[in-house]
C-alpha cells in the first residue's frame, strides 16, 4: 500500500486526528494567551517581577516534553488533562516574554500623555498600552502556536488526542506494512496544520493591528 | 473676579466657553525618593485667571516636575495646589486631570488612533453625547488651523511635526478646560514651524483666555508668548516672576540677566508693536489713476517719491521722480517693487529688519487684506527705540532704588528684632 492509498483508506480517522490536534492546540493557545497576557500585565511594571515571570516560564520550557507529561500523569491521570496542562505551560513563555517586552517598550511619553489627559490605569492599559504592545504579543502567540503544534504530538504518550497517535503507533510498529505511512501522515498533518494556523495569524494581524502602527 | 469651579469645566452643555481659572501654588515641594535635595523646593506662585505664565530655567531645574505637580502627574511631597480657589491637592487625580488640558513635547498623540479619535478622547471620557463629541472634534481641528475634512481620519504618522503639535493642542483643549499645561510643546519642531505655532497659540489665547502654564528653556519663546515669566533656578527657586518687559529691562540678579542673555535691547524690540509707534503718511497714487495725475503728483513739490498702490490698494512700487521718464512712460516698468510690508501687529524688530533690507529706508504698513495704511521710516523707528530704552533705564533705576530702600528698611527692622519679610526655610 503506498502513501496515497493509505491516506485514502484511512481518511476518516486522519481527519478526526487532525481535527483533535488542531482543537487541543487552539484551546490551549487561548488559555495560554489569557494567562500569559495576564501575567505580563501584572508583572511588567516591576523590574524583578517581570524578570521572575520570564525566568519561571523559560525554566518550564527547558523541561523535556516527555518528562513533563510523565510527571503530570500520576497527578492528573491519563488523557486530555495532562496534555492540556503541559501544552498551556509550554505556550506561556513566548507570550509572557513578548507581552512584558511590548508593554515596557511603549513610549513613556505616551503613557505620560494618557495619564495626563485623565485616563485611569485600567483605561490606559486597555486603550493605549495593550493596543501598542499588541504586535509583539501577537508574534509571541504565533511562535507559541508553532511550538505547541510539535509538542502536542507527544501528548499521545499520555493517551492524549491528536496526530501524535499516528506517529507513536508508527514508531511502535516499525517494520510493519503501514508504519512509515503512519509516521509520515502524522508529521505532514502537523506541518499542514502549522501552516494553516500561521496563515490565520497573518489574517488576524491584518484585522487587529491598528492601521496607524502597522509596519 | 468669580472663578468657575473646576468640576464644572467640560460638563456637557452649551453656553459660553469656560475661561481660565486661577492657580495658586503654596510651598509646593517634591522630593524624589533616593535624592538628597528636593527637585522642587517650596515654590509659591500665584497665577491669575486667563494669563499665560511661562516657566523658564536651565535644564534639570525642575520645570517639568513643577508643571506635572499641577495636574498631579507627580504627587507633591509637600504644599498645596488650588485651582479656581478650590484645593485640589487631595482630589481624585483622574477627575482633576480631565479638567486640565495637557500638551507635551512631540505631541504625545496615540499612534494607533486617528486624529479625530485622539481629539475626542477627553470629551468621550467625560461622556459627552456622540453628536456633540463629533461636532467638537471638527471645531477643535478648525480652531488649530487644520481642515477637518482632510485631517479627520489621518493617523499621527501621516502628519508633519507641526501638524501633530496642532492636533496635540486640539486634544488638550477639546473638553474646554479652564487650565492648559504645556511642557515644551514646540521643542521638537523646526524654528520656522515653531514660530508659526507660537503665533497660533497667541491667537488662540486671545480668543480663549485660558490659564496657560507653559514650560520652555527658550527665553525668546518665553518673551514672545508669556504674559508673565517665572525664571527658575536650581530646585525651582523663583529667581524672578514678572512681565517680559520687566525681566528684560531690570533683571533681578546676575542669574536672570545671564539667562536673558546677550542682546536684551534687541529682544526688547520684540515687545513693542508697530501700532505703538508713530506711523507716518506718504503720498500715494493708484495704478488706476490717470497717467497725468501721477506725473503731476511726482512733480508737485515736497516729495521726490510716491507709493504706487495696486488695484486692491496694496503697496506695489516706489516711484521716484524721473523713474517714469526713464521707463519711457510705462508704469509697468518704472520704479522699485515693494518687497516687504509689515502689519500694525508686527514687532519693532520685524519692522527694523524690513526697513534695513529695503533700499528706500522705509517700509509700508498694511491693514486688512494688505491695504495700505502708512509707512514707518528708519528715523521714526530709531527714535522710538531710543525712547523705549531710555524709559526702561529710568524705570530700572527707580526699581533698583525701591529694592534698596526695602532692603534697608528690612535690615533695619531685623536689627530691631522684627522680621520684615517672610521667614525662609
Ligand atoms: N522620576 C524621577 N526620579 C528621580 N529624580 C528625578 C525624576 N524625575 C526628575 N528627576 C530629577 O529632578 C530634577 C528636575 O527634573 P525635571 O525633569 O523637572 O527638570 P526640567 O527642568 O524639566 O529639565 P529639562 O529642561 O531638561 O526638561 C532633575 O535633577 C532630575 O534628575
Ligand atoms: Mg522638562
Amino acid at each position: 500500500m503506498n502513501f496515497w492509498e493509505y491516506l485514502g483508506s484511512r481518511h476518516q480517522q486522519l481527519l478526526i486526528d487532525t481535527y483533535q490536534h488542531a482543537s487541543v492546540v487552539f484551546q490551549c493557545m487561548v488559555v495560554a494567551t489569557v494567562l500569559g497576557v495576564l501575567i505580563g500585565v501584572v508583572t511588567y511594571r516591576s523590574e524583578w517581577a517581570g524578570n521572575l515571570a520570564t525566568t519561571a516560564t523559560s525554566t518550564l520550557l527547558t523541561i523535556p516534553a516527555l518528562a513533563m507529561i510523565g510527571l503530570l500523569i500520576p497527578v492528573v491521570g491519563l488523557g486530555v488533562p495532562p496534555t492540556v496542562i503541559a501544552l498551556t505551560l509550554y505556550g506561556l513563555l513566548p507570550i509572557v516574554r513578548n507581552c512584558i517586552v511590548g508593554l515596557r517598550g511603549v513610549d513613556p511619553s505616551l503613557v505620560d500623555a494618557a495619564t495626563g489627559i485623565g485616563m485611569s490605569r485600567p483605561a490606559r492599559l486597555a486603550r493605549v498600552e495593550l493596543p501598542l504592545a499588541w504586535p509583539p504579543i501577537l508574534t509571541g502567540i504565533r511562535v507559541s502556536t508553532q511550538m505547541l503544534m510539535g509538542i502536542a504530538a507527544i501528548a499521545a504518550y499520555a493517551s492524549g488526542p491528536g496526530l501524535g497517535n499516528l506517529i507513536f503507533r508508527g514508531i511502535a510498529s516499525l517494520g510493519s506494512r503501514n508504519a512509515l505511512n503512519q509516521v509520515l501522515a502524522g508529521t505532514l498533518g502537523i506541518i499542514v496544520l502549522a501552516l494553516l494556523f500561521d496563515a490565520a495569524y497573518v489574517l488576524i494581524g491584518r484585522l487587529t493591528i491598528p492601521r496607524g502602527i502597522r509596519a | 473676579m468669580p472663578e468657575p469651579p473646576v468640576p464644572d469645566a467640560g460638563t456637557p452643555g452649551t453656553g459660553p466657553r469656560s475661561v481660565g481659572a486661577t492657580i495658586e501654588l503654596e510651598a509646593l515641594t517634591k522630593r524624589y525618593p533616593g535624592s538628597a535635595l528636593p527637585a522642587v523646593e517650596s515654590v509659591t506662585l500665584d497665577i491669575r485667571a486667563g494669563e499665560t505664565v511661562i516657566l523658564v530655567g536651565p535644564s534639570g531645574c525642575g520645570k517639568s516636575t513643577l508643571l506635572k505637580m499641577i495636574n498631579r502627574l507627580i504627587e507633591p511631597t509637600g504644599g498645596r495646589i488650588r485651582i479656581g480657589g478650590e484645593d485640589v491637592t487631595d482630589m481624585d487625580p483622574v477627575r482633576l486631570r480631565r479638567t486640565i488640558g495637557y500638551a507635551i513635547q512631540a505631541s504625545g498623540l496615540f499612534p494607533h488612533m486617528t486624529v479625530a479619535q485622539n481629539v475626542a478622547l477627553v470629551p468621550k471620557m467625560l461622556r459627552w453625547p456622540a453628536a456633540r463629541v463629533r461636532a467638537r472634534v471638527e471645531e477643535m481641528l478648525d480652531l488649530v488651523g487644520l481642515d477637518p475634512a482632510e485631517f479627520h481620519g489621518r493617523y499621527p504618522r501621516q502628519l508633519s511635526g507641526g501638524q501633530q503639535q496642532r492636533v496635540g493642542v486640539a486634544r488638550a483643549l477639546a473638553a474646554d478646560p479652564p487650565v492648559l499645561l504645556m511642557d515644551e510643546p514646540f521643542g521638537a519642531v523646526d524654528p520656522i514651524t515653531r514660530d508659526h505655532l507660537q503665533d497660533e497659540l497667541i491667537r488662540l489665547q486671545r480668543e480663549l483666555h485660558k490659564t496657560i502654564v507653559f514650560v520652555t528653556h527658550d527665553f525668546d519663546e518665553a518673551i514672545k508668548i508669556g504674559d508673565r515669566i517665572a525664571v527658575l533656578r536650581e530646585r525651582s527657586h523663583i529667581a524672578q516672576f514678572d512681565t517680559p518687559e520687566a525681566i528684560l529691562t531690570h533683571p533681578a540678579d546676575d542669574f536672570v540677566s545671564g539667562f536673558v542673555g546677550a542682546g536684551a535691547a534687541l529682544k526688547r524690540l520684540n515687545l513693542t508693536r508697530v501700532r505703538d509707534i508713530g506711523i507716518s503718511d506718504c503720498p500715494t497714487v493708484s495704478v488706476d489713476d490717470p497717467h497725468q495725475h501721477i506725473v503731476d503728483k511726482l512733480r508737485s513739490g515736497g516729495t521726490d517719491e510716491v507709493l504706487l498702490l495696486d488695484k486692491r490698494g496694496s503697496p506695489y512700487k516706489w516711484l521716484r521722480r524721473g523713474d517714469l521718464m526713464r521707463a519711457g512712460g510705462s508704469l509697468a516698468r518704472a520704479g522699485t517693487p515693494v518687497h516687504d510690508t509689515v502689519t500694525r501687529d508686527a514687532t519693532l524688530r520685524d519692522a527694523l529688519e524690513a526697513v534695513l533690507t529695503d533700499s528706500t529706508g522705509r517700509v509700508a504698513v498694511t491693514g486688512r487684506r494688505g491695504a495700505y495704511e502708512g509707512v514707518v521710516d528708519v528715523e521714526t523707528l530709531m527714535n522710538s527705540v531710543h525712547e523705549l530704552l531710555e524709559a526702561d533705564r529710568l524705570e530700572a533705576r527707580e526699581a533698583q532704588a525701591d529694592i534698596e530702600e526695602q532692603r534697608a528698611a528690612q535690615t533695619h527692622a531685623e536689627q530691631e528684632g522684627f522680621f520684615g519679610g517672610e521667614a525662609k526655610t
